[in-house]
């Protein structure tokens, strides 16, 4: 088991160091920043001086080796913008991201499972067709047309819900939170919606396609068989085969809603990370925008090597055959 | 070889007389949903009307010596004092929208397919080549494609974007990234199975060509479940496409997609002027609806697992 976590979390590091490369160097291949920061009319000493400063100066592989350097002791360089530690940016906005991304996978979770629990019960009703619909639907609609229709329909039709902004917030165990106060709650509603809109159609998915397999299977017909009642095979028997690929997929996605909180957070300006993340490849912050991603992929990374690991403790066919036994 | 093939072919409908083409069995299956023939209506309409534009659409909206300042941000089926009709409003430039969508359908219809087909081949040979010859060169394709699709699309696709910046040719290539990984591995899949099917077996011994095996034995039984994948895919590159561009990053103000129209409109949403965000919206929703519905019952007909 530990031999397996390790050879693991080898290939995690690899991964990241990989993509550590990849955004360094896509990022900073980018524009001169310091024709943005740079008085227009300074002359070249002065940018020169400017690009010392910044470390802009020297070649591209010495930059890298300092940064990798300051990365593992979390100092991932300073905002060119606004001249603090970019990583610092980020983690002052992460509550708000994590509490968009929560939130829809929440409703996701609570909405989604019923509904494809239905919809793969009955296929052929109209009820399940209709669901089904409703879920291409959710899948079709891209985020932010959603999240225009939605302002659109609440904030400038029927004035219910406020377009923009976090609302008030309240402080618990140290991190600002909105779903506590009730205005909070209205500016959290649209953009949890919006975000939850995908989640909930794969969810309507999973459970559907999962039911409906089931359902055929020798085990249900037995359960059946003995006389049990179809809502306890479908409670227990059901439910519990069906739910390991979607409890997989709520873990897996969890760095997806943060990557799409970042089209959510633009349309309903959530002063979250992703709504950063724009800012700054705007404005050229290179030292945000690695930052982003740094912690964006090291999220995913880590949320996949845990989910791994997890399943490795559930199916032992996992580390013990190994990446042959899987490739067949 | 291919003359004895050609030979047997008329003896075999001899021999089930009663037997269907495959084409029109096929035909008749995905008739049966009403749904999927509504979304191939619409999409044939809606790649019709993105071909035909520069013939339908009442303004070219990127003539400037067509567009009238006057005429800006119009509501729908207003008509303008040089007595013109918009019929679905027109924007902040006095641009009729119902042009605009219609040329930018053009753009975002071309986009999508361009990545779809360039990331099909690439994913097609990649996945082949895994299978068939299997060993490292399956271990190394098949590891960089897991990696890259534990990643979000949306992630990797800004990623790129902000390396390589804007433009039409920027955004395919970030499209084709995202994208091939999912084919390679539906190709490998399928053509593993295929693999040890007799025919693959037969073909071995009659001392084929490696390339004859793989591209006229392997390859055309390992399309049905692509299909499935690129009609997907098609919709969730469009979808991708204007999700970068109403952010900024996807394509340049002079080939403004649907996206680009989308995101060009939102500034006016919260004065009430909703149509010129809505109705590019609007023509990008029933696209990749469209586009769903028909390949939801292209999945069901190609998914041996609900045949009973």
């Amino acid at each position: 088991m530990l031999a397996y976590a390790f050879r693991r979390l080898g290939q995690s590091v690899i991964v990241l160091a990989a993509m550590s490369l990849l955004v360094f160097v896509g990022v900073y291949a980018i524009g001169n920043p310091i024709e943005l920061l740079v008085n227009p009319e300074a002359d070249d000493t002065e940018r020169a001086r400017a690009a010392a400063a910044l470390g802009l100066d020297k070649p591209l592989w010495v930059q890298y080796g300092t940064f990798l350097v300051r990365a593992a002791h979390g100092d991932l360089g300073n905002s060119f913008v606004y001249n603090v530690p970019a990583i610092h940016l980020i983690v002052e906005r992460l509550p708000a991201t994590l509490e968009l991304a929560l939130a829809a996978t929440l409703l996701g979770i609570l909405i989604g499972i019923p509904l494809g629990l239905v919809a793969g019960l009955k296929p052929h009703s109209w009820v399940g067709r209709g669901i089904m619909a409703g879920s291409i639907l959710g899948f079709s609609l891209p985020t932010f047309w959603v999240g225009l229709v939605l302002i659109m329909v609440f904030s400038v039709q029927l004035g219910w819900l406020p377009p923009n902004g976090r609302g008030a917030t309240v402080t618990l165990a140290g991190i600002p939170v909105s779903f506590l106060t009730w205005d909070g709650l209205k500016h959290l509603a649209m953009p949890a919606l919006n975000l939850a809109l995908l989640r909930l159609a794969l969810m309507i998915r999973l459970t559907r396609a999962g039911t409906r397999e089931a359902i055929l299977q020798d085990y249900v017909k037995f359960a059946r068989a003995k006389g049990l009642t179809m809502r306890r095979v479908i409670g227990v028997h059901v439910l519990k085969n069906i739910m390991i690929p979607i409890v997989t997929v709520i873990g897996l996605e969890l760095g997806s809603v943060i990557a799409f909180a970042i089209v959510t957070e633009s349309i309903f300006a959530w002063p979250g990370t992703g709504k950063l993340l724009i800012d700054s490849i705007n404005q050229l912050d290179r030292p945000v925008v690695v930052a982003f991603l740094m912690v964006v992929v090291t999220l995913c990374v880590g949320i996949n090597f845990v989910v791994d690991v997890l399943y490795s403790l559930l199916d032992p066919r996992v580390r013990l055959g190994g990446a042959p036994a899987a490739a067949h | 070889m291919r003359a004895a093939a050609d030979e047997l072919q008329p003896a075999a409908p001899a021999a089930a007389p009663r037997e269907r083409s495959p084409w029109r069995s096929f035909a008749a299956e995905f008739a049966q949903s009403r749904l999927a023939l509504l979304g191939l209506a619409l999409l044939a309409a809606i790649v019709l009307a993105a071909l035909l534009a520069p013939w339908i659409a009442p303004q070219n909206p990127y003539d400037l010596a067509q567009l009238d300042v006057l005429d800006s941000q119009l509501p729908p089926g207003a008509h303008s004092e040089s007595g013109r009709t918009y019929l679905l409003g027109t924007d902040d430039q006095g641009r009729d929208m119902l042009s605009g969508i219609l040329y930018g359908l053009r753009i975002s219809l071309t986009v999508g397919a361009v990545s779809t087909v360039a990331a099909l081949a690439l994913g097609l040979a990649f996945g082949l080549a895994a299978a068939y010859f299997g060993g490292w060169l399956d271990a190394v394709i098949m590891r960089v494609a897991d990696i890259q699709l534990s990643f979000p699309a949306i992630l990797i696709a800004l990623i790129l974007l902000a390396a390589l910046g804007q433009g039409a040719g920027k955004i395919i290539v970030a499209l084709i990234t995202v994208q091939w990984a999912y084919y390679a591995r539906t190709v490998r899949s399928a053509a593993l199975v295929e693999r040890q099917k007799e025919y693959v077996e037969a073909a071995r011994a009659l001392a084929l060509s490696h390339s004859r095996i793989v591209l006229r034995h392997l390859l055309p039984n390992c399309l049905p479940p692509l299909i499935v994948v690129a009609t997907v895919q098609v919709a969730h590159a469009i979808s991708l496409e204007a999700t970068l561009s109403f952010l900024g990053l996807g394509l340049p103000v002079t080939e403004p997609s649907l996206g680009l129209l989308i995101a060009n409109g939102f500034q006016y949403m919260l004065s009430g002027k909703y149509w010129i965000s809505f109705y590019p919206g609007l023509a990008l929703l029933v696209t990749i609806m469209a586009i769903n519905l028909v390949a939801d019952q292209l999945r069901d007909i190609l998914n041996p697992r609900l045949r009973r």
